[in-house]
């Protein structure tokens, strides 16, 4: 079984990453980007019958800093 | 004074940390590697020092701060045993939940290499009793994860209750409100970006850190 985490800045904290990315976009002459947020996508092979509680644990312990970010999990059931 | 300092794979200023130690408390410091589950005994002093534990993975400091040997360190830290964290050991204390906030990409995305004035905001801590409030002190920074950011209610309690020890003069790297270095709320626990490590004898260029070491020497021993 696979899931995946995608670990994204919270709103309102500061991601310079995805303004330095934004302002290339524009700078390539894209001219339709109104904001860019970047984060991260974690893929976790997992042993079947892993519950959420224990991916949401791995998220909250390392996976992500709550102080600063959110995660969200998605899981492919037939991975 | 009985120290420690701790070493992770990718740590590059243990050595500096343990010459200024030496320095100022005329005793070496024990070199403790991050898979150690127990610190010597009767350790009076803990550094965790810069560089880039793990690579920088997943997020600077967050795999050193699950490594064994912070188990011990927070068990140390929550007896009362001092702790300072400089620039990469900052962001472990931070990860390892022993200080509030985060630090993150410098706000210019360039990493910053330089001597930085900075104010002493706090003069009554084990590590700032030799520093006068308001005073300026020149220490060098060198990192690129040293914007230190948390929500407003955590920065107004760290102000409020005196805990920010450090203030950069100038800007650095968009840390919320210029903060370089904050205490936790027992005054035990130091973390900042600025390497005082660096500035312990003339031939550094400055001298500024050197009481940083010799206060704490005088206020734990």
């Amino acid at each position: 079984m696979k899931a995946r985490v995608f670990v994204t800045l919270k709103n309102g904290v500061l991601d310079p990453q995805g303004k330095a990315i934004h302002h290339a976009l524009e700078g390539l002459g894209f001219r339709g980007v109104n904001d860019v947020r970047a984060g991260k996508l974690i893929e976790l092979d997992l042993a079947d019958g892993t519950g959420d509680a224990e991916i949401e644990d791995m998220c909250r312990k390392l996976l992500a800093n709550t102080v600063i970010e959110n995660f969200r999990i998605e899981r492919l059931e037939n991975a | 004074m009985k120290s420690a300092v701790i070493v992770f794979p990718g740590s590059n200023c243990d050595r500096d940390l343990a010459v200024a130690l030496e320095l100022a408390t005329g005793r070496k410091p024990a070199m403790v590697w991050h898979r150690e589950t127990e610190l010597p005994e009767g350790t009076e002093f803990i550094g965790v020092p810069g560089g880039f534990s793990y690579g920088d993975y997943l997020r600077s400091g967050a795999m050193a701060a699950r490594s064994p040997v912070m188990r011990a360190v927070a068990d140390a830290a929550g007896r009362g045993v001092p702790v300072i964290g400089i620039c990469n050991g900052f962001q472990v204390l931070t990860e390892a939940g022993l200080l509030p906030g985060a630090l993150m990409r410098n706000a210019a995305l360039s990493f910053v290499c330089r001597d930085v004035p900075l104010r002493v905001e706090n003069s009554q801590s084990l590590f700032t009793a030799a520093y006068e409030v308001g005073e300026r002190i020149v220490f060098p920074v060198a990192h690129h994860d040293g914007n230190y950011q948390a929500d407003e209610a955590t920065l107004d309690r760290l102000e409020g209750e005196g805990r920010v020890a450090f203030r950069y003069l100038d800007e650095v790297n968009g840390s919320a409100r210029g903060i370089a270095g904050i205490l936790n709320d027992t005054g035990n626990v130091l973390g900042l970006m600025p390497h005082p490590e660096r500035v312990v004898e003339p031939a550094h260029g400055g001298t500024d850190g050197r009481r940083l070491f010799e206060g704490l020497l005088e206020t734990v021993a």
